[in-house]
């Protein structure tokens, strides 16, 4: 090899070296400006909660004052009116739907951890599935066919009755993924020692999941608490105290939606401040739930639990 | 003599597939009471489902019979003369859900990927958390900051500027004057409030994909982004795909905040900039106020209609992404 053969020999191999670099840092270019345009994607999608806790903050904390959940709703015009029905009315909510949800939820939630993959629990899991995605309106309007109808009134009852619907599938699928957490173990163990089948559900498995049920539960009367659209034509609102069941009751999202649609100016600004107090419960169901599990429950799953 | 070497997955958690309580036999009373309980709490979601159709479709029953087919491609809603066709509600929800899709999906998937693959990892938590209180928000408080935030602003400044400035006011799509609430309005709040339920369902989709995917691309010298296009996304397509059409669903049926801030004119939709209506705002606003027996069948026909097509988006969302986290 001659010295010239030598030098073109390292030209090319150092020009084929060029090239291959121009290749990577095209691909290095492609790659950052996808890693810029994916990091824009999620700072733009958290814009819209920086500007709603803004405005809430805003537009909400003026109108709270301490007759603000004490008061009943006052007529437009009348200085210091409030949401204390509305507030109870929701609490009231609540629980009916609780009432009526978290028993066939949980149960249902048993059995598709029990019975994991028999048929029946496919379907179940399945149709669980599909039903959380339902129209809530859809819900409501089924409520008021069969509770609001025969009875011939709006009532609390059949607010708690639509939103009792609503939780059932939420509450199903949240207890098996908790109860399949609990190692089989342990059912095993009380199995073996003798207890009957629902000892060791009620007394192992679920007592050891009971956390995770808890969040669970919390979980789903989050998303309920907010609910409006059920409630429209099933606990339909009302501007007077009343905790009765068979009668219509007031809720806290009736009011805003009320309130927000209203000509009135000082409606209007409660609206906001109806909403603050309705984010800050929610919320506030939501941290419990986070809370209840973390406590004792995800150490004991190696952290699996809020994934 | 050497020393029995242990199965090597005995470190790792019991798996539990092939374990069955229900295999011990039920004995006394209790037992029987129990399995009686929980198989009727399981057959109550089923149970529900035919029962929420079919009092709905059973109420629905005289309005189909008697306007028939003009529920469906009828334009005029004329509760006094007994007109009630649906087109232009069903015509809205779809205009309304599928331009919403179209905005959040790429914000939605881009910030599941930025989860799981891109974000540092302090940050991931956090971000993850931030969409889950987003989907946290109750309905009709979006309603309620849409219709005294976003709609003064498309009015002022959006519609103007779309309008006048880049001169979009000569298409189709964005004719008729600045009125605020309008078919734009309901989009972008459905965009807003679908983002994170499709961000979620894709981020959990995207954690499916399993390590030695991206870990084989990683090691054939793919960037970060190379190793995310063709070792990840390829593989969770279908998944993602069922996490669009799972926030399709959520949009459909979505109703306060788009009652409040679509303008409810029942006209069939032609420019983003016009008030609308969609299906579930006329039964929001009509249900409780319903004149006659034949106005309420009708209602009940439309929300036999948002039923059943809410009703097959999910069950084709839910088939996809079940596929997906069960090949995982």
């Amino acid at each position: 090899m001659t010295v010239p053969d030598a030098a073109r020999t390292a030209g090319a191999a150092s020009s084929r070296a060029l090239g291959a670099t121009r290749a990577m840092q095209r691909r290095r270019r492609a790659g950052s400006t996808m890693t810029v345009l994916i990091w824009a994607a999620a700072g733009l999608s958290l814009l819209p909660l920086v500007l709603i806790a803004g405005h809430l903050l805003v537009g909400g904390v003026r109108v709270l004052t301490p007759t603000f959940f004490t008061a009943l709703p006052a007529p437009p015009g009348v200085a210091g009116g409030g949401v204390a029905n509305g507030i109870a009315g929701t609490l009231v909510l609540i629980a009916l739907a609780s009432v009526i949800g978290l028993p066939v939820g949980l149960g249902a939630g048993l059995y598709l951890a029990e019975h994991r993959s028999t048929r029946l629990a496919t379907i179940v899991r399945y149709l669980s599935d599909v039903l959380s995605g339902l129209p809530s309106i859809v819900l409501g309007i089924f409520a008021w066919e069969v509770v609001v109808r025969p009875s011939g009134q709006f009532s609390a009852l059949a607010g708690g009755f639509a939103l009792g619907m609503i939780m059932i599938p939420l509450v199903a699928r949240a207890t098996e993924e908790m109860v399949r957490l609990v190692p089989v173990a342990l059912s095993e163990a009380a199995l073996a020692l003798g207890f009957t089948r629902w000892r060791t559900s009620l007394s192992i498995v679920l007592r050891t999941a009971l956390p995770g049920i808890v969040t669970a539960a919390l979980v789903a009367v989050a998303r309920v608490a907010g609910e409006t659209a059920p409630l429209l034509f099933t606990a339909f609102g009302t501007p007077y105290w009343s905790l009765r069941v068979d009668q219509p009751i007031a809720a806290l999202p009736l009011q805003i939606y009320n309130y927000a649609m209203s000509p009135y100016d000082d409606w209007r600004a409660q609206a906001w401040g109806g909403a603050l107090v309705l984010i800050v419960l929610v919320l506030v169901i939501s941290m419990l739930a986070r809370r209840a599990t973390r406590s004792r429950f995800a150490s004991a799953s190696g952290g699996a639990v809020n994934d | 003599m050497t020393a029995p070497t242990l199965p090597p997955v005995a470190h790792r958690r019991p798996v539990r597939t092939d374990v069955r309580v229900d295999a011990t036999p039920a004995r006394g009373y209790g037992d029987r009471v129990y399995g009686v309980f929980i198989t009727t709490c399981a057959l109550a979601v089923p149970a529900l489902l035919v029962l929420v159709a079919a009092v709905i479709a059973r109420s629905a029953w005289p309005a189909i019979e008697q306007v028939g087919t003009e529920l469906l491609v009828g334009r005029t809603w004329d509760v006094p003369r007994g007109q009630f066709g649906a087109l232009p509600a069903l015509l809205g929800t779809l205009a309304s859900s599928l331009f919403a899709l179209l905005l959040a999906t790429p914000l939605a998937l881009g910030v599941a990927i930025y989860v799981t693959e891109l974000a540092p990892l302090r940050l991931r938590k956090p971000v993850a958390f931030l969409v889950d209180v987003l989907a946290a928000i109750p309905s009709v408080v979006y309603g309620l900051w849409a219709l005294y935030v976003l709609v003064p602003f498309l009015r002022e400044h959006a519609m103007p500027f779309l309008g006048e400035t880049l001169g979009l006011r000569e298409l189709a799509l964005f004719r008729g004057p600045a009125y605020g609430p309008s078919l734009l309005a309901a989009s972008l709040v459905l965009a807003i409030m679908v983002l994170p339920y499709i961000a979620s369902v894709a981020r959990e989709v995207l954690q499916a994909v399993p390590r030695a995917q991206r870990e084989a691309a990683l090691a054939l010298g793919a960037t970060r982004w190379e190793m995310v296009r063709d070792a990840v996304l390829p593989y969770a397509r279908s998944g993602l795909v069922g996490a669009v059409i799972l926030g399709l669903g959520r949009a459909l049926g979505e109703t306060m905040a788009v009652t409040m801030v679509i303008g409810n004119r029942h006209e069939v939709p032609t420019s983003l900039f016009q008030p609308a209506y969609t299906m579930a705002s006329l039964l929001a606003n009509e249900f409780a106020e319903a004149s006659g027996e034949l106005h309420l069948s009708a209602l009940m026909a439309v929300a036999g209609l948002l039923l059943a097509i809410t009703l097959v988006v999910n069950a084709i969302a839910r088939w996809l992404v079940w596929r997906m986290e069960r090949r995982a």
